[in-house]
């Protein structure tokens, strides 16, 4: 054991690293919608329309959401563990109110007329914006059983590796967010 | 974070140390069903890969059957499959849904899953030197998925519309109207689900490859003393890891076709006389998507074939493999290639010429690194004091397979030619002898050269060895031919060639191959009785380390419990491939470089 630990210590945790390797397959995904997207877009019987004003909101929530994170990871380094768990639960109730603001926007869009299946252009926003909000609604699901694990008596270990990959996760599907509303805005 | 890793580290890896294998009481259910041993996960893949391929390979022998006597009928067919088989004839849409589900059983469930899934689990943590894959946990999950994946593909071929019958290609719109065949019905619905939960098993079990190749090797595995099996597995899931998302998502837009009424690949249809609301989408784009996925997927079936065949020809030549690092570059080479060929699949689709030679010159690039690959097994082979043992048989005629399907991949990659031998038995016969047979050679390699290994005991090798012969003259003889039927325009996925004039001249020749393929099938068999037999009344393993071979997997207890190795995993001092080296035959990885030992 003590040689396999010296050599872990320097290296990056394999779940984290799974993770990352996860995250490129993620990624892999968006790029084959988005490229689809922009194939599309270069045909006939394609409509341009506004996004709702609502995705704006959405976008700062979800921005405040990876900083109240990053907060309860450092209030959890400095052990002060009830900051922690209220920080915690901030950033997933964010995470929430995100994907309902993005309900909240397809509400709009259907209303004004843009509905799933009227073009190609309106099917795409549908698919690709609600795939991303899955994806949220997955790092939810894995910050809740993150808060219930901090109640119970395991936490006493301080093992921080659960947290810091749900953290960098969460980061993740804020940025690639990000990038999906700038594509949206870019090319349409 | 590190000392927590390492802490976190020494609570998941710690229990496996030393005398672990006292305090673990394993129930039936924990060994042999949940199991979370990665030996065990491997023989788990392996035995369902059989299944499925006994399946498969059944499907083809029954639409030889019609290829072969169009004109015949047999009533035991209708006896065995009902409606299906009126009058003791295939029903033109059975023999499609034989001929898709051929395609998707042996190319997903046979040789993505039951030969990486196999031989990754098993080979990674032994010949890196781990105790187990990174997570345990994943690569049972990944197992299931698997299995959840089979029994809803096998449930598929009993519902009344048949199953899916749109090719393995799912192309649209054949895939995504309901009312354009009968197997576009449910049986299309029970594939896509099928092959949701199989790339939910992939993606698992090639996250977990990557993390335990990366992370977990012992002490002195650097990556270039890996064996090239590693290698392989490695780019192996890596394509994996990043084109099967690109097919989900290929998927994900044919559902929402199919069932919610979008139109991303459906525009100005008409079926039945009816006309379809669908406007504005594009089939191409499906077959972009599809593709994207679709070509790496034939490296994922290729890949873990050159490693194994790499590894056990230098074993059974007792001399280095020629050129490791050669080998690994062009591995990396061929991944990379695998991303950037796609189109070569869809030059008549009326794809831009100009973007059409971009695609042919790249795809025309992938004969230099497997020039490279067969250059550097025939030198291995070259004056070498070589042991004919039933898998040093099947890895040479992997080469020999890879050899004669890849010069005919030259053929069909310009698209001038292309455009003349797309959808004839020509592609059929190419891809069959390079990916099909080939991957299968390499995967009985890998079955006779590790089964001592997983079971503690060794295949026959007279059986093994009618098994061979037969495979490779059989396999031969069942595709050359399809060659020259393919050069003289006869097209692939027809029903009864009988009915056209200009086919009418390969009736003999097409009964020919109807027969061979019956022969060889039942070879199968014969491979499928001595492994069972094998398992419990094989021949006895007495020797750690039956085959002289350097690697770490040897160096376990004939039948290593879960954690692999009793007490320390061994230090690695050196590569895998140490063979003839100053008058020795060989160096295990585990014995520390001598003083005076002289360089390769």
């Amino acid at each position: 054991m003590s040689t396999v630990a010296i050599e872990q210590r320097k290296k990056i945790h394999p779940t984290m690293f799974t993770l990352w390797v996860g995250i490129a397959s993620i990624v892999m995904m968006f790029a084959g919608l988005t490229s689809a997207y922009i194939v599309k877009r270069n045909q006939a019987n394609w409509i341009s329309f506004d996004l709702p004003l609502v995705f704006w909101y959405s976008t700062a929530v979800i921005i405040i959401s990876s900083i109240t994170l990053q907060m309860s990871h450092k209030a959890f380094k400095q052990r002060e563990m009830a900051k922690y768990r209220s920080l915690v639960i901030v950033s997933l109730s964010l995470g929430l109110l995100f994907i309902v603001m993005q309900g909240i926007g397809f509400n709009q869009l259907w209303i004004k007329g843009i509905t799933l299946t009227k073009n190609v252009s309106f099917s795409f926003l549908y698919v690709i914006v609600g795939l991303h909000s899955l994806h949220v609604l997955g790092g939810v699901i894995a910050l809740l059983v993150l808060f219930a694990n901090a109640f119970s008596a395991k936490v006493r270990n301080y093992n921080i590796v659960p947290l810091e990959v749900i953290s960098t996760y969460w980061h993740f599907v804020d940025l690639l967010w990000i990038y999906l509303l700038v594509f949206l805005l870019m090319i349409r | 974070m590190s000392n927590t890793a390492t802490v976190h580290e020494a609570e998941v890896h710690g229990v496996h140390d030393a005398h672990h294998e006292h305090h673990h009481h394993e129930t039936f259910i924990s060994k042999y069903v949940f199991s979370q041993d990665h030996k065990m996960i491997a023989r788990q893949f392996l035995i369902t890969g059989m299944i499925w391929a006994i399946i498969g390979g059944l499907f083809s022998v029954l639409f030889r059957l019609q290829l072969g006597y169009p004109n015949t009928t047999f009533p035991w067919l209708e006896d065995l499959l009902g409606h299906w088989a009126k009058g003791g004839k295939l029903q033109p849409e059975f023999y499609y849904a034989l001929v898709t589900m051929h395609g998707t059983i042996l190319v997903f469930f046979v040789l993505t899953a039951g030969l990486s899934g196999t031989f990754a689990n098993f080979l990674i943590p032994l010949q890196i030197g781990a105790r187990d894959m990174a997570s345990p946990m994943l690569n049972m999950l990944s197992y299931w998925f698997f299995f959840l994946a089979s029994i809803i593909m096998f449930s598929s071929l009993f519902v009344q519309t048949g199953p899916a019958s749109g090719g393995w290609t799912i192309y649209p719109p054949l895939s995504a109207l309901g009312d354009a065949s009968s197997g576009s019905k449910i049986g299309m619905d029970l594939w896509l689900a099928s092959m949701a939960m199989f790339v939910v098993s992939s993606l698992l079990g090639g996250l977990n490859y990557i993390t335990t190749i990366l992370n977990m090797r012992t002490k002195g595995m650097s990556m270039t003393r890996m064996p090239l099996t590693i290698w392989a597995l490695f780019f192996t899931a890596v394509l994996g890891v990043l084109s099967f998302p690109v097919l989900l998502s290929g998927a994900i837009l044919l559902l929402f076709d199919r069932n919610l009424g979008t139109s991303f690949f459906l525009s100005d249809i008409v079926v039945n006389g009816k006309i379809l609301p669908n406007e504005g989408g594009s089939a191409i784009l499906f077959q972009h998507l599809f593709w994207f996925l679709g070509h790496p997927e034939v490296y994922i079936i290729l890949l873990p074939a050159m490693g194994m065949s790499s590894e056990i020809i230098s074993v059974n030549s007792r001399k280095p493999i020629f050129g490791y690092m050669a080998m690994v570059g062009s591995l990396f080479a061929i991944a990379i290639l695998a991303f950037l060929v796609w189109a070569h699949h869809m030059f008549v689709t009326g794809l831009n010429p100009f973007l059409g030679a971009f695609f042919v010159l790249l795809t025309l690039l992938i004969a230099v690194p497997s020039a490279i690959k067969v250059f550097n097994w025939l030198t291995t082979l070259w004056r070498a004091n070589i042991r004919f043992t039933p898998a040093m048989l099947f890895a040479i005629g992997f080469v020999s397979l890879f050899i004669s399907g890849g010069l005919t991949g030259i053929f069909l990659g310009n698209s001038a030619l292309d455009i003349h031998l797309h959808d004839t038995y020509f592609v059929v016969a190419h891809f069959h002898i390079v990916m099909g047979v080939a991957s299968f050679m390499g995967m009985f390699a890998g079955v006779y050269h590790w089964f001592p290994k997983m079971y503690g005991r060794f295949l026959n090798n007279t059986l093994g060895y009618i098994h061979f012969w037969v495979t490779i003259i059989g396999a031969y003889l069942i595709f050359w031919p399809m060659h020259y039927e393919g050069l003289a325009g006869m097209p692939r996925r027809y029903y009864d060639f009988s009915a056209w004039e200009s086919f009418k001249m390969f009736g003999g020749l097409n009964e020919f191959i109807s027969f061979v393929s019956m022969i060889v099938f039942a070879a199968q068999l014969l491979f499928v009785f001595n492994f069972f037999y094998s398992i419990f009344k094989g021949r006895k393993v007495k020797d750690t380390n039956p085959w002289g071979a350097n690697t770490l997997e040897w160096t376990t207890p004939i039948r290593p419990g879960h954690g692999n190795w009793v007490g320390e995993i061994p230090e690695v001092h050196r590569g895998a491939y140490d063979y003839g080296k100053d008058g020795r035959e060989f160096i295990p990885q585990t014995e520390p470089v001598g003083e005076n030992e002289s360089h390769h």
